[in-house]
C-alpha cells in the first residue's frame, strides 16, 4: 500500500533515509514506531512510504483515512553514499526493498551514472516499482522465485552477468537480509563495491535503545554491534558480518568472555 | 502557568521534575535533536560498566501489549570512553547528569564509583543493582537484601562527592520494602524504582523464546501500576527517603500518580522510544495537571496519596 503524507516540515530526503511512524493512536497499546524506507518526498511538502499490512501496526495504518493525522519522524538514518564519478551502478531490490530505489536511480543518473536494475520477488504480485524504475534506468531485469514474471530464480542468479556486462563498479541493495548477504558476496566476487540497506527490528529509530544492532567491521578493523538506525541502515556490504547477524561474534568489541554476560 | 515544578533528590536540586530513564536515552546526545537536554531534570545515563560490552544477541526486543520486552544486555563503551565522550558532551551542554553504573561484581561497582567520584560533571549516581539482562540471577543484586547492601556499602565507602547515591530497585522481589530498608542502612541517599520485570515472549511459529537472550525486561505502561504500588509501599515505610519514580509513565497524569505515591521526581523511559520529546511534554503536562487541581507546587503533592 502507498501512504502519501502531507508533511510541511519534512527536510530534504536522500535515498536510504527512513521514516518512523507511530501506530495505534494516542494512548493505544503499541508503543513503538514502525520504520519504513522513504519512497518519495518533496521537501516542505510531502512524504510517501510503501507498506504491506502484515502486523497489527501496519494493519492499523491501513485503516487510516485521508485527512487523518499520523505522527512521523523523518528523515532518519544514513542514506546511500553516491559516487563522485559518473560510474556504472547496479540497483538490486527484493519486494518492497525497491521502495527507495526510484529516488536512488534519479540521484545516480543526476550524477551521470549508468544505472542497471535487478528487481526480484517470490512471485509477480510481490514485485514493486518495475515500471517506475524502467523510466529512470538503463535496463531492468526482473526475477521471480516461481517464474511468474521475468527470469525464474533469484536476483543473485543474474547479478554477476549484469555487473560483468556493464562493467559496474557499485551495487546498491535493499531487501531481506539473506538477499543482501548474497548480493554482497556476488558484488565482491565480481569486483564491485556494495552498499546494503539492512532490515533489523527497531524500537526507537533514533539511536537510544540499542535494539537494532548487527555486527559490522569498522574502519579500524574492529567488529562492533552497530545500530542500524543511526550507523545505518545503509552499510558497506563487505563490512557486515552476514553469517554472524543475530549473534555476537566472539571477537566483537566488548563480546562476552567465557561464561557469557 | 505559575506552578513550581522544581524538586530535589537528596542534595541534588532539579530545575524540572522529569528525567530520562537509564537505558532509554543513551547518554542524552541523541535526544538533543528533539529538545534542549539541559532543561530536563537530569539525564540518567545508560548503565556504564568498567569494560566495553557488546550486549546480547538479537532479537533484543519484542513489543507486548502496552509495553515491550528488551534484552539489550548492557551494551556500552566502557567507563573510559564514557568519560571521554559521553560525560564530556553532557558537561559541555550543561546537562544535569546522573550516571548509572552496573558491575559484574561488588568490586566493579566500587571501582566505577571511585572513578566517578573524582570527575567533574557527575551530579548523582544511580547504582543499577537490578538489571535483569545478566547471565546469572545472582548478579541481580537487588533481589537479595544482603547483596544489595553489600554493593551500596562498597560504593558509599569510596564515594567522596556530595552528589546523591541512588539504588535502582527491582520489583521482582517478595518484599521491596525490605530491600529498600537494607540499602538505606547501607547508606543510599535515595532509591530509583522500578527497574523492568523479568518476562518472556514465545515465538510459536518457531517454538522458541522470541528474544536472543530468551528472557527480557518488561517495561512500558503495562508495568505502571506495579511501579506505583512499589513506590507507595516504600514511601509508607520510609517517608523521608527520596524516591525517583519510573515505570511506564506516558503522560503528566501518569507522572502525577507517581508523585502522589511518594516520588519526588520521575524518569521517562520506554515512552521515549515512540515519542522522543516525551520528557519535555510530560513536564508540561504535569504542570497543567497540578494547576487544574489547584496546587501551586509539585513538592506539596509528594506522597499526598498517603494522607487521604
Amino acid at each position: 500500500m502507498h501512504l502519501v503524507l502531507d508533511a510541511p516540515e519534512i527536510d530534504e530526503v536522500a535515498s536510504g533515509h527512513f521514516a518512523a511512524v507511530a501506530v495505534g493512536g494516542i494512548g493505544g497499546g503499541m508503543l513503538l514506531r514502525r520504520a519504513f524506507s522513504i519512497h518519495k518526498s518533496t521537501p516542505g511538502e510531502s512524504l510517501e512510504i510503501i507498506f504491506a499490512p502484515h502486523g497489527q501496526g501496519t494493519q492499523w495504518l491501513a485503516t487510516q483515512n485521508a485527512g487523518d493525522v499520523i505522527d512521523v519522524i523523518a528523515p532518519l538514518g544514513k542514506p546511500f553514499v553516491l559516487p563522485r564519478q559518473p560510474i556504472s551502478c547496479v540497483i538490486v531490490a527484493g519486494g518492497y526493498g525497491a521502495a527507495p530505489m526510484e529516488l536512488l536511480a534519479r540521484e545516480l543518473r543526476g550524477r551521470g551514472c549508468r544505472v542497471d536494475v535487478v528487481l526480484g520477488a517470490a512471485t509477480q504480485e510481490k514485485l514493486f516499482g518495475v515500471l517506475d524504475l524502467k523510466g529512470v534506468s538503463d535496463s531492468v531485469i526482473v526475477t521471480t522465485d516461481d517464474g511468474t514474471s521475468g527470469v525464474r530464480g533469484r536476483v543473485t542468479d543474474v547479478l554477476a552477468d549484469v555487473i560483468t556486462k556493464n562493467n559496474s563498479q557499485a551495487v546498491y541493495a535493499c531487501g531481506p537480509m539473506p538477499m543482501l548477504q548474497a548480493v554482497a558476496k556476488v558484488s565482491q566476487d565480481n569486483g564491485a563495491f556494495s552498499q546494503c540497506a539492512v532490515e533489523e527490528s527497531m524500537a526507537c529509530g533514533i539511536g537510544v535503545c540499542m535494539t537494532c544492532v548487527l555486527p559490522v567491521i569498522g574502519d579500524d578493523g574492529v567488529t562492533r554491534m552497530s545500530r542500524s538506525c543511526v550507523d545505518g541502515p545503509v552499510f558497506r556490504g563487505d563490512r557486515v558480518r552476514w553469517d554472524d547477524v543475530h549473534t555476537v561474534p566472539s571477537d566483537a568489541f566488548g563480546a562476552p568472555r567465557p561464561g557469557g554476560h | 502557568m505559575n506552578i513550581d515544578l522544581t524538586t530535589s533528590l537528596g542534595s541534588l536540586q532539579l530545575s524540572a521534575p522529569t528525567l530520562t530513564a537509564s537505558g532509554c536515552a543513551a547518554a542524552g546526545k541523541e535526544l538533543a535533536q528533539f529538545g534542549d537536554v539541559s532543561t530536563l531534570g537530569a539525564v540518567v545515563t545508560k548503565s556504564i560498566m568498567m569494560a566495553p560490552r557488546s550486549g546480547r544477541a538479537t532479537p533484543r526486543m519484542a513489543e507486548t501489549p502496552s509495553g515491550m520486552l528488551n534484552s539489550i544486555g548492557l551494551q556500552g563503551p566502557g567507563i573510559e570512553s564514557f568519560l571521554e565522550n559521553d560525560l564530556a558532551w553532557l558537561r559541555a551542554n550543561n546537562v544535569t547528569t546522573i550516571v548509572s553504573i552496573a558491575g559484574n561484581n561488588v568490586d566493579e561497582f566500587g571501582e566505577l564509583a571511585r572513578i566517578l567520584s573524582k570527575v567533574e560533571g557527575v551530579d548523582g549516581l544511580e547504582v543499577n543493582i537490578s538489571c535483569p539482562n545478566v547471565e546469572s540471577r545472582g548478579q541481580v543484586f537487588a533481589c537479595n537484601p544482603y547483596s544489595a547492601a553489600q554493593v551500596i556499602e562498597t560504593v558509599r565507602s569510596v564515594w567522596h562527592s556530595d552528589a546523591p547515591v541512588l539504588a535502582k530497585l527491582s520489583p521482582d522481589v517478595t518484599d521491596i520494602v525490605e530491600i529498600a530498608q537494607s540499602v538505606v542502612e547501607a547508606g543510599v541517599d535515595g532509591v530509583s524504582m522500578i527497574n523492568t520485570l523479568l518476562g518472556m515472549v514465545i515465538d510459536v511459529d518457531h517454538m522458541k523464546p522470541m528474544l536472543g537472550g530468551r528472557t527480557g525486561g518488561l517495561s512500558g505502561p503495562a508495568i505502571r501500576p506495579v511501579a506505583v504500588r512499589a513506590i507507595y509501599q516504600v514511601h509508607a515505610a520510609l517517608p523521608h527517603l527520596p524516591i525517583l519514580g519510573m515505570g511506564g509513565i506516558r503522560t503528566g497524569h501518569d507522572a502525577l500518580e507517581f508523585i502522589a505515591a511518594g516520588a519526588s521526581a520521575v524518569s521517562i523511559g520506554t515512552v521515549v522510544f515512540g515519542d522522543p520529546g516525551a520528557p519535555w511534554r510530560i513536564a508540561n503536562e504535569l504542570g497543567q495537571e497540578l494547576e487544574s487541581r489547584g496546587y501551586n507546587s509539585l513538592s506539596e503533592v509528594v506522597g499526598l496519596a498517603h494522607h487521604n
